[in-house]
């Protein structure tokens, strides 16, 4: 059938193109547009029936015309896919952008992407050493989580991403992750930023990099993660590698996918957006994880840019409800001059139980981890209080833990863009700072812990 | 017309057929893979249908074949211990054959059709049975009696009845008009089951979290809305639910929720003893895991897999726990579905039948008379996820508008890491009048108003809290500053219970009674003590009253805290002398 080709276009809306009476086509299949100057345009079958045919056109619709040729290609969208990918550096639906040759397919693979069993998934355990304190101590990494970073304009979430990219390992092992790199929707300076970054680091030889920018079709972005996502679970799938998948911006996706809806006329959801992106965005997040049987892993980094600052946005508030936690980067922070700006107190990590310990990471974490929380949640609070009535109406304890705050933001937020510490360099950092507490004050602690790690009693 | 008709349109989930005799609801093979799926609408010759799997690839044109059948579970011996997807289909079997990712087209039996059980005929050739009476039984788990009973709608006397080793498909009874039955019945999901008559519930149902059973009690045959933000532990309080609550069949739905967090369950339960009966937790339990990125359709059709086979094991006169995690998926996929019909939208885009559809599943739930005249119940905890927490929004207000218990989880709560984050002023139970006299029968009689002091000490709290914010705690006056210490005293020895703990995790009913009179003891006594003189800070620093609150992580503290509150109150007596 893929030799036939239609010029029975009706109407065009926005990225979508109606057509009639066409021999039966697939849903979700690839179609080819060709227009009057022989340029061509892809796209893919959003609905058909027997006399109407609806494509969404990935590059945009400008020069379509009634006249346009259109080709159906006969199959559902598929990524070739092989060990070339690693070094590569693709457009937003696929095709070379580093001037290299094609990718030679080992397989062409299906980038809708199944759902993985439930009943066949690994529990996530290993913990990810990313060398930044805030988030190996306060929300751990485990391999195969889903955690987003959520930031708001003008925040430096790349330069954490970048930071986690270089940094994560395993603890007390040397092995690598493969970086899939997905942007969407980013400006080229951004893009700039992270392919030098990776460049200079030499990560780019393990990395792929799949680029949809700020100017390229906004369709195109609901394929790109999905492609990326593609190329990441046969890696780590068939290939046994240990991938970190970093999206951004997440926002600029959800704006895509509300561009189709509203031109689909669909019945549009919270703020416009559309009712199914709760599940449209699982699709994404949930191509994480461990399988049974298999050596690699995904864990995914998505970054999203939170409007107005506003956690209850729906972009944020869905992935919340899909991702297993969250990083949250504070404006306040990052104005007082403190990098990483990750506000600790909203941020989580549902599996950083799993991960930490003895065995893992040090036997102290947990309680070292929920003291150091307290006391600057409770330091920030009484910060409010100092401002109605004076640091001078504080008692012993207020005033310790005030301080705390301080000093917490300071010394165990605060590190450099290139320090790496390691779990037991954070810890031992912990228990440093905390020491600046009367020791009964710390009542989370565990007394055999105080005897073991406490500065007081270390030689 | 025939039962086999050709595709016409396919859009997502959604697919016309033509030219297919078709009724609503029935279960049809889409296109050459068979995938399957239910007829929602019909126009003139046109049957709209929801595919329970993806469709992506299938083509107009293709066949159409109708089963007749409504969807319907499969309902026997071999339910327990089972993991399914929400349209029964064990993931076990899936991943034999599909392996790790679910693809498509396959289709799977809800339990072993092979498998011998030993089944015990209970009546005798020339009895007559009727509609859901129990003809025999099956010891299904080492916990778990099965019963197998005459479907709704059959009965007569018995020809022949024997007891030996059967697989569920073959004959075990026969009747004299000959109708034969077999272990296994079918009953179609959206139909609830036939029962005598609902009674009133009067019997609490035990969870084992303090917070729950003393504040806001839910009776067996209830109905529980837990609402919260991402992050406030909803997954984790219906985890603690499902492991700890006294019902004898537990029903698990993962209504698109998290795969990861699926697999924590999956790993977790078969390691996991009932506190009740010492035996594996897995022995009473169905568990159903439709993730978030699984079909949207077998989403919607979950829930209602779950509440027909709860319903099932409340026929044999079974106390069943229903939890759904969560009910704002379930009304996604409704809405979701929804808009690919082109229906007209209600309030945010969720389709005008929510709130019937919302209240229909919760009414499901209830104690009854069975048809048997046993006494079964279903108790349903529905977890809600309001987007940005706010609870104004559509699935939280359906679901308020017909629960009687409703659990508010709170982020602030759980950013102070106090857990359970269930917020006490704002959430509610509307059993206590119901239940009061069982707990006044079966734990202590002035049990109703020890619950009504610690009420109100949070309430006063609550008001205090407000002046303290804006003048410090020391400008109250001391009777009002030992208020807040006992207040505080409330939040963080009983109510804060940690899920994880070996021995808090569990309390029950008599011991957080005392636990309970306990604080209403320090209290007297602190008062008592400070109106003969004594400092409040030597008051509220006793070391027996740490000892006394610390103390609930040992095992031994239900034999412990009487010692321990008669030391506190010396320690007490004792701080008036020293001065």
């Amino acid at each position: 059938m893929s030799g036939k080709e239609y010029r029975t276009i009706t109407d065009v809306k926005g990225p979508l193109v109606f057509l009639n009476k066409t021999e039966p086509v697939a849903f979700g299949e690839i179609v080819q547009l060709r227009l009057n100057d022989g340029s061509v345009k892809n796209g893919q079958v959003l609905d058909t029936s027997d006399e109407l045919v609806v494509v969404q056109v990935f590059e945009g619709t400008a020069g379509v015309d009634l006249n346009t040729g259109v080709k159906f290609m006969g199959d559902v969208f598929k990524l070739p896919v092989s060990d070339d990918l690693i070094g590569r550096i693709l457009d937003g639906a696929g095709r070379p952008r580093d001037g290299g040759p094609d990718i030679v397919a080992e397989e062409n693979a299906d980038i809708i992407g199944a759902a993985i069993n439930p009943y066949s998934r690994q529990s996530p355990h290993d913990f990810i050493q990313t060398g930044i304190s805030a988030i190996d101590c306060c929300t751990t990494l485990v391999r195969g989580q889903k955690l987003p970073i959520f930031s708001a304009s003008g925040l430096p979430h790349n330069d954490i991403a970048l930071q986690i990219a270089r940094q994560a390992r395993l603890k007390d092992s040397e092995e690598e992750f493969i970086v899939v790199f997905c942007a969407m929707g980013i400006t080229a300076e951004e893009f700039n930023f992270f392919r030098s970054d990776l460049e200079r680091t030499g990560a780019l030889e393990n990395a792929v990099l799949f680029v949809n920018l700020a100017d390229d079709p906004a369709v195109e972005r609901i394929i790109t993660p999905r492609l990326a996502l593609t190329a990441a679970e046969y890696l780590a799938f068939e290939k046994d590698y240990h991938v970190l998948v970093i999206y951004t911006d997440m926002t600029n996706y959800c704006d895509a996918l509300r561009q189709i809806g509203a031109a689909r006329e669909e019945v549009p959801g919270r703020r416009g957006y559309p009712g199914y992106m709760y599940t449209d965005l699982a699709m994404l997040y949930e191509r994480a994880g461990i399988v049974k049987g298999k050596k690699g892993s995904i864990t995914q980094f998505p970054i999203l840019t939170m409007p107005g600052d506003d956690i209850t946005h729906p972009i944020p508030d869905l992935s919340g409800y899909i991702t297993e936690g969250q990083i949250v980067i504070s404006r306040e922070l990052h104005q007082a001059g403190i990098y990483p700006p990750i506000n600790v107190l909203p941020s989580l990590s549902r599996l950083m139980g799993s991960c930490i310990g003895a065995d893992t990471t040090r036997e102290d974490h947990k309680s070292v981890s929920d003291q150091m929380y307290a006391a600057y949640a409770q330091g920030r609070e009484l910060r409010g209080l100092v401002a109605i009535v004076g640091e001078d109406a504080l008692n012993e304890r207020d005033k310790q833990l005030l301080d705390f705050s301080g000093v917490f933001e300071d010394k165990f937020l605060r590190q450099s863009r290139d320090e790496d510490r390691s779990i037991d360099e954070t810890l031992d950092l912990c228990w440093t700072l905390m020491s600046e507490i009367d020791t009964k004050y710390l009542v989370r602690l565990d007394q055999k812990w105080i005897e073991k790690y406490h500065p007081d009693n270390r030689d | 017309m025939s039962n086999e008709g050709v595709i016409y349109r396919i859009s997502g989930p959604v697919v016309t057929a033509t030219g297919m005799e078709a009724g609503m609801y029935d279960v049809v093979r889409v296109g050459h893979e068979g995938l399957m799926g239910e007829v929602i609408e019909l126009h003139g010759d046109k049957a709209v249908i929801q595919v329970y799997e993806d469709t992506s690839g299938i083509r107009p044109g293709e066949p159409v074949l109708n089963t007749r059948e409504t969807l319907s579970v499969a309902l026997g011996p071999g339910l327990l211990t089972q993991i399914y997807d929400g349209i029964q289909r064990p993931l076990a079997t899936l991943e034999e054959v599909m392996g790790v990712f679910i693809t498509r087209g396959v289709d799977a039996d809800g339990f072993d059709m092979e498998k011998k059980w030993k089944f015990e005929a209970t009546v005798a050739k020339g009895d007559e049975v009727v509609s859901g009476q129990v003809i025999g039984t099956v010891q299904e788990t080492e916990t778990i009696v099965h019963k197998i009973m005459v479907p709704p709608g059959k009965g007569g006397v018995v020809k022949s009845i024997s007891t030996g080793d059967f697989n569920v498909t073959e004959d075990v009874c026969v009747l004299e008009d000959g109708t034969a039955m077999q272990m296994m019945q079918k009953w179609p999901v959206r139909t609830p089951r036939p029962y005598q008559q609902k009674y009133a519930p009067d019997t609490p149902l035990i969870t084992g979290m303090r917070i729950l059973d003393f504040l806001f009690p839910l009776a067996k045959g209830g109905a529980a809305g837990i609402p919260g933000p991402f992050g406030s532990g909803k997954t984790v309080t219906q985890q603690s639910l499902a492991k700890y609550s006294d019902a004898q069949i537990v029903v698990y739905i993962g209504c698109g929720e998290r795969g990861n967090e699926m697999t924590e369950v999956l790993d977790e339960f078969p390691h996991l003893i009932d506190p009740n009966t010492g035996k594996p937790l897995m022995n009473r339990t169905v568990m159903i895991a439709n993730t978030s990125n699984m079909p949207v359709a077998a989403r919607e059709a979950s829930v209602y897999t779950g509440i027909t086979i709860a319903e099932y094991f409340r026929d044999m006169g079974y106390d069943v726990a229903l939890m759904a995690d969560s009910t704002s998926r379930w009304a996604e996929a409704m809405r979701e579905i929804s808009s690919r019909l082109e229906e007209m939208p209600g309030e945010e885009g969720y389709p005008a039948y929510l709130s019937s559809r919302i209240a229909e599943f919760y009414e499901r739930a209830g104690r009854v008379q069975t048809l048997n005249g046993d006494d079964g119940s279903v108790t349903v905890i529905g977890a809600v996820s309001p987007p940005g927490g706010d609870i104004s929004e559509p699935v939280s207000q359906g679901t308020l508008r017909i629960v009687k218990v409703f659990w508010g989880l709170d982020a602030g709560l759980a950013r102070q890491r106090h857990f359970p984050a269930i917020n006490w002023l704002g959430s509610y139970s509307l059993y206590p009048p119901s239940l009061d006299q069982w707990f006044r029968d079966n734990i202590a009689q002035d049990y109703p108003e020890i619950r009504t002091a610690i009420s109100g000490l949070l309430q006063v709290e609550a008001e205090l809290q407000e002046i303290v914010q804006l003048v410090g705690s020391d400008a109250l006056p001391v009777d009002q500053q030992l208020t807040l210490e006992v207040a505080r005293m409330i939040r963080e020895y009983f109510l804060q219970q940690n899920g994880f703990h070996e021995v808090d995790a569990f309390c029950s009913v008599d011991l957080h009674y005392k636990m309970a009179k306990a604080i209403l003891t320090f209290q007297e006594s602190a008062k008592s003590a400070m109106a003969a003189g004594a400092e409040l800070q030597d008051v509220v620093n006793v070391p027996a009253r740490t000892d006394l609150m610390r103390g609930r992580f040992e095992a031994t503290y239900k034999d412990d805290i009487d010692g321990l509150v008669e030391r506190m109150n010396d320690e007490i007596a004792g701080a008036i002398e020293e001065n």
